[in-house]
């Protein structure tokens, strides 16, 4: 690992970085960037995020901590926050290849062969290779170790058959970590499953776009069958399939991995929501004067404070105490319940407004507020619905019995 | 908005909080809680010079009156684990009469009680009167000043621990303008005070009648600082009882989630219910919410603007999060949340108590609103 770097080095890191975002990000294309990986809908949202990953990996400001001999830019993990900082400070787009640089790249790098590393991480870190997740079946969304796509061993070649879903990019990955039934007679659900690093584009492999409640395209199901792939896709030995997709999940605190850096979802700004309240009028006076938006907007305030301090408390284990998993299991549940209430709270706020969608001329900011509405169900459904988060929060940070 | 309040913690902080934690929970465990509910002084005496022999009284005041010289951040760990484990003493008031006294006493009105209080003198604040008004300078109470002295009249409510206080703080208005005057308790005439039954049974309070009393013209705050003392009294006494009700919520859900792993009904621990499980997780998630704005405003005390938005968020939080999960603790108890032996009900009216000494959480808010957006 690189020396820690001094306070000079960070500062020159950090104004060159600045200066590139500055000039390089472009806000407005001409067209609504997505604000999350799962929103990637046209060829043209597409091919500008993919564009403008390559161009940050270029300049060094993506994947600045990982290892240089694989591809990364091989620096301390600081100078990849301070980059990433400056990304936020300029409003940057999103980095597409979430899957990749995110859940993939971290398991790779952690407990791959060094043949893996040389293959796959530099074009995910370039956006040239896109990864997908399987791991959703239509019959298993919330109970995931209740996998059933079927990978029958074939010499040294599996046979896949099944189905995946809500598979984010699946219709433009090259690559898909999935999850997949080995065995079938395993003592429990859990011990049956393999991990797999799969290629997309094979014989076998097709996909089916699907239509969101916004109208708009974001993700597909995956058709498998009698998909044949190399036995060397398989990840982490037969039967160890649950264990390496729990650990892709444990990669977002970037305890074992240094973080790959930028960020796959934008989030939401608040003071954007305020503005709109403060230019928003009721009976002929500014909305903010109605004694009951006011109270809403104020409590809302609350919570956003609350949660944006949460994550600074995180770190300061002497106020993390008496519940320590507390409020690193609670946060995704807690996040994603306030943006849905809050975007939708900003569809109150339009009055005759409320009416309109994207596309029509008359819709406040062509309809943002209704499309991240409606998107933000993707968050308190996707990666666990709010309700298996609260039984999460139950059962392993207040330690009440499982719901059977 | 730049006025939002940031999180940290200072040494001195996290080192109370461990004494603070093993002190209140070993000298209040709840069966001590519901005994001093039927004694008349309401708080064990042994326990309370205890207290002022940590210090604890002496924190947030300066070293020149003898003081630690700390601030009210460092009260908050101390207020929480007192409401954790229910812990009822003058501690509150006299703490919030020492700032009173900071604010908006002169320098020999400090050097008469602050050194006092440091060693463990007991004092409050008499504040409310019979309009309900939570706005602080919304009151009749009066003080005629002729040659000297000042001759005060009528009446002050929810007025906590003034049968132990040395030393109260009395708003009145003189000549109209809002002013505070300091009452030695022996001062006061038979028969002023009159023990209020409130609904929180472990907090001792009195209407005291100001009729007849006088006190020497130099008892009173200076007017320039009545502004001050009126901001600085109304913050700390929302960071104090924050931190009480933060300290209240952990206790409560804890109590709750005792039960609720034990509890069988239809064969089963109730715990494992959903409809069970999923309120409270959402009780969970606010009261980590309030811990975090508590700390927040702790770590925010004192600073222009900042300050006061933080701790009214604290205030409000953890209002409205001891007052849900205390209501929903009766709930999931069942029948034996309906007693008065379940333990809910204490949190439940100590939240209802707290509310109204401070402003409640929608009182909170709409003052935050005005902080927030105007």
């Amino acid at each position: 690992m690189a020396d820690k770097p001094s306070a000079a080095e960070l500062k020159e890191y950090g104004e060159q970085a600045d200066a590139w975002f500055k000039e390089n990000t472009v806000r407005d294309p001409g067209f609504m960037l997505p604000l999350t990986f799962m929103e990637v809908s046209t060829d043209q949202q597409f091919d500008f995020l993919r564009d403008w990953q390559r161009k940050v990996y270029e300049a060094g400001y993506l994947g600045a901590s990982w290892p240089k001999e694989y591809g990364g830019g091989g620096l301390h993990s600081e100078f990849q926050r301070v980059a990433t900082r400056a990304m936020k400070k300029y409003d940057a787009p999103i980095m597409l290849n979430a899957i990749g640089n995110g859940w993939a790249g971290p398991l790779i790098l952690d407990l791959g062969t060094e043949e893996q590393k040389q293959k796959y991480i530099k074009p995910m870190l370039s956006a040239e290779d896109i990864w997908c997740q399987g791991f959703s079946e239509p019959e298993n969304g919330s109970d995931l170790g209740n996998a059933q796509l079927k990978a029958v061993k074939d010499g040294d070649e599996y046979v896949l058959n099944g189905s995946k879903i809500w598979t984010s990019l699946g219709d433009r990955a090259k690559y898909m970590i999935l999850l997949a039934r080995t065995d079938f007679d395993a003592p429990n659900k859990y011990a049956g499953l393999s991990f797999f690093l799969n290629p997309m584009k094979i014989d076998g492999i097709s996909t089916s776009r699907i239509k969101k409640l916004t109208g708009e395209y974001g993700f597909v199901q995956t058709f498998f069958t009698d998909a044949r792939i190399s036995a060397d896709c398989l990840f982490g030995g037969e039967g160890n399939g649950w264990s390496m997709a729990m650990k892709t999940l444990e990669y977002e605190r970037g305890a074992k991995v240094k973080p790959v850096g930028g960020f796959f979802v934008k989030e939401l700004d608040v003071m954007e929501i305020v503005e709109l309240a403060k230019n928003s009028v009721r009976n002929g006076k500014p909305l903010l004067d109605d004694p009951v938006m006011r109270d809403k907007m104020t409590q809302y305030m609350i919570d956003i404070q609350a949660l944006n301090l949460n994550n600074t408390r995180r770190r300061m284990p002497q106020l993390m105490q008496d519940k320590p998993m507390g409020l690193p299991l609670m946060n995704k549940l807690a996040r994603t319940e306030l943006i849905r209430e809050l975007t939708e709270f900003s569809l109150a706020f339009q009055g005759t407004k409320a009416g309109y969608y994207v596309g029509d001329e008359n819709a406040i900011d062509d309809g943002y507020w209704h499309r991240s509405y409606l998107n933000s169900f993707s968050a308190t459904i996707g990666g666990g619905t709010s309700e298996i988060q609260r039984n999460i929060v139950a059962e392993h940070a207040l330690g009440l019995p499982k719901t059977r | 908005m730049d006025n939002l309040g940031t999180i940290g913690t200072t040494e001195e902080q996290i080192e109370l909080m461990d004494v603070a934690t093993n002190f209140c929970r070993d000298k209040s465990p709840v069966e001590k809680v519901r005994a001093l509910i039927d004694d008349d002084l309401g708080y064990d005496p042994d326990v309370w010079r205890e207290i002022g022999e940590l210090g604890w009284l002496a924190i947030a005041i300066p070293e020149a009156h003898d003081g630690v010289g700390l601030s009210m951040a460092e009260v908050v760990p101390i207020a929480e684990q007192m409401g954790r484990n229910l812990m009822s003493t003058p501690f509150g008031s006299t703490t919030l009469a020492a700032q009173a006294l900071l604010a908006g006493g002169s320098e020999a009105q400090q050097a008469a009680w602050l050194p006092k209080i440091a060693a463990g003198a007991a004092a409050t604040l008499a504040l409310r009167e019979d309009n309900g008004d939570w706005d602080l300078s919304n009151i009749e109470a009066t003080g005629v000043e002729t040659g000297g002295q000042v001759t005060l009249s009528g009446k002050k409510q929810l007025v906590l621990w003034a049968d132990s206080a040395e030393l109260i703080i009395a708003s009145v208005k003189v000549d109209g303008a809002v002013r505070f005057a300091l009452i030695e308790r022996s001062a006061l005439l038979e028969g002023a005070l009159r023990r209020e039954t409130v609904i929180d049974e472990t907090a001792r309070s009195y209407e005291v009648t100001l009729d007849g009393v006088t006190v020497l013209a130099d008892a009173l705050f200076d007017a320039g600082r009545t502004r001050e003392t009126l901001e600085k009294i109304e913050l700390a006494a929302g960071l104090l009882h924050a931190a009480e009700m933060t300290g209240g919520a952990q206790s409560v859900i804890d109590y709750t989630l005792e039960y609720l792993k034990t509890r069988k009904q239809f064969g089963k621990i109730i715990g494992s219910y959903q409809a069970l499980k999923h309120p409270t997780v959402n009780n969970y998630v606010e009261y980590e919410k309030a811990r975090t704005h508590l700390y927040s405003a702790a770590n925010s005390w004192g600073e222009q603007g900042r300050g006061e938005v933080a701790v009214r968020m604290a205030a409000a939080q953890s209002h409205s999060s001891y007052s849900t999960s205390a209501d929903r603790a009766i709930q999931f108890h069942g029948g034996f949340g309906f007693t008065h032996d379940c333990d809910a009900q204490l949190h439940r009216r100590k939240a209802i108590l707290a509310g109204a000494l401070i402003g409640d959480a929608a009182y909170q808010r709409s003052k935050l609103a005005n902080l927030l957006f105007d």
